[in-house]
């Protein structure tokens, strides 16, 4: 592999919002700012790993809830349903709509669950400071910051659900304790993709060469 | 790891994803500069960038204005009617309380894609007028850290699983918002694609550089 120069080993530090490049301080513990933007500088973000596997366990943590309990609850004269996710998703399978089964399936039970995996994967290869698949695992994040988003999906459904289906005696639906969990299953990944830094995977293979030339 | 290495020259920038520094060659006009590494996009150079964003964004503001004030989508059902604005559907999960989706809502579909544009049009506005700040450059700041959060385009999605979900129980009437914001969302598309930051970052002058 043919020696690649980064920022880090020139002893700069780059602007995670403009990109611009600064002299980094001489005492690594001051704190500095971007001359361009005034946004603090950091050579990696701060507790990276750290922050991002407390953020992986809470939202793998309410997870279970998220899926186990109810999240809509469906009343007219003649029936009383509760749903959980996958109930919901089943019924509209079973309804003849598959299209529309396969898109709320992939976007709230697929992707909040491989987002977590991924990010778990990512942060637990990083922290072994593996030089393996680095360009795949790059792409990979790249998915997932990407993908992640779409999971809200459901929250937005039901929201607009329960206010438009409120016929009393005739039909209402309301939403059920697992909308919380779900919501903070959301939340708790999109932060956890924020704080992870993609620069880490990348470490070491310079760190590597670094220590060949010494 | 020596720190006292000697300032970069110029046209040097480091890759976001990976920290590879690399030359910041020019780009021609609607061309994307990539990083030789991990293919993360660098730069783009957008033609005409300043003037389009501004028209792209000022249009959203105006369908932002439509996609709220009216009904999203009405529902029929044995003759009576129901409609509903996203504000009463935010307002409505707070009642039944479920305040932290509510805030959820609220935050990702509402707020943080108003701010967005708020603060795209308070930045552009005097650039445009060619005023120059470095205030102006740090507040853009803001924008970057509200982008990731403004889900307008699932919110879309959204309504339209509810549609196929309410189209058993009686007849669904989309509503003027709806259309606003199918409208919204490709202009804000169209005004992300036209931005080029480079054009706010040329416009501070770093100390020492
Ligand atoms: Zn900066
Ligand atoms: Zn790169």
């Amino acid at each position: 592999m043919k020696p690649a120069l980064t920022a880090r080993q020139a002893g700069l530090l780059s602007c995670h919002v403009c990109g611009q490049l600064a002299q980094a301080p001489l005492d690594a513990n001051q704190r500095s700012r971007c001359p361009r933007c005034a946004a603090p500088l950091h050579q990696r973000k701060p507790a990276s790993i750290n922050t991002t596997w407390a953020l992986l366990v809470a939202a793998a943590l309410l997870y279970l809830p998220a899926n186990l309990l109810p999240i809509m609850v469906t009343s007219s004269p003649v029936n009383h349903q509760v749903d959980t996710i996958m109930s919901g998703v089943i019924f509209l399978w079973r309804d003849g709509q598959w299209p529309l089964a396969l898109v709320v399936f992939f976007a709230s039970v697929v992707v909040p669950l491989l987002k977590i995996l991924a990010l778990v994967y990512l942060t637990a290869s990083v922290q072994m400071r593996s030089r393996h698949r680095v360009m795949q695992r790059a792409r990979l994040y790249r998915v997932v910051e990407f993908v992640g988003r779409w999971s809200m999906l459901d929250i937005y459904v039901i929201t607009l659900l329960v206010a438009l289906v409120q016929f009393r005696g005739l039909a209402t639906v309301d939403a059920g304790p697992a909308a919380v969990a779900f919501g903070a299953v959301i939340v708790l990944t999109m932060f956890a993709a924020l704080t992870f830094d993609p620069r880490l995977i990348w470490d070491p293979l310079t760190d590597s060469e670094t220590a060949d030339h010494d | 790891m020596p720190a006292d290495s000697p300032n970069p020259p110029a046209p040097l920038v480091a890759c976001h994803e990976c920290d590879l520094l690399q030359h910041d060659v020019p780009i021609a006009p609607g061309e994307t500069a990539r990083c030789v590494r991990c293919g993360a996009e660098l730069a783009r150079n957008p033609p005409d960038s300043l003037d389009r964003t501004l028209a792209y964004t000022l249009t959203a503001a105006i369908l932002y204005v439509l996609a709220n004030a009216f009904p999203l989508i009405g529902l029929e059902l044995q003759g009576r009617y129901a409609e509903v604005t996203l504000f009463a559907a935010v307002r409505n999960l707070w009642h039944i309380g479920m305040q932290p989706v509510s805030a959820l809502v609220f935050v990702t579909a509402q707020l943080f894609p108003l701010l967005e544009m708020l603060m795209i049009l308070l930045v552009l506005v005097p650039l445009r007028l060619g005023r120059r700040s470095p205030r102006l450059v740090a507040f853009f700041r803001l924008v970057l850290s509200v982008r990731p959060w403004g889900m307008m385009e699932v919110f879309l999605l959204g309504m339209l699983v509810s549609l196929v979900k309410l189209a058993h129980s009686g007849s669904v009437i989309l509503g003027t918002a709806f259309w606003a914001t199918a409208a919204l969302i490709l202009i804000l598309t169209l005004a992300g694609r036209a931005f080029d930051r480079r054009v706010l970052w040329r416009m501070s002058h770093p100390e020492g550089a």
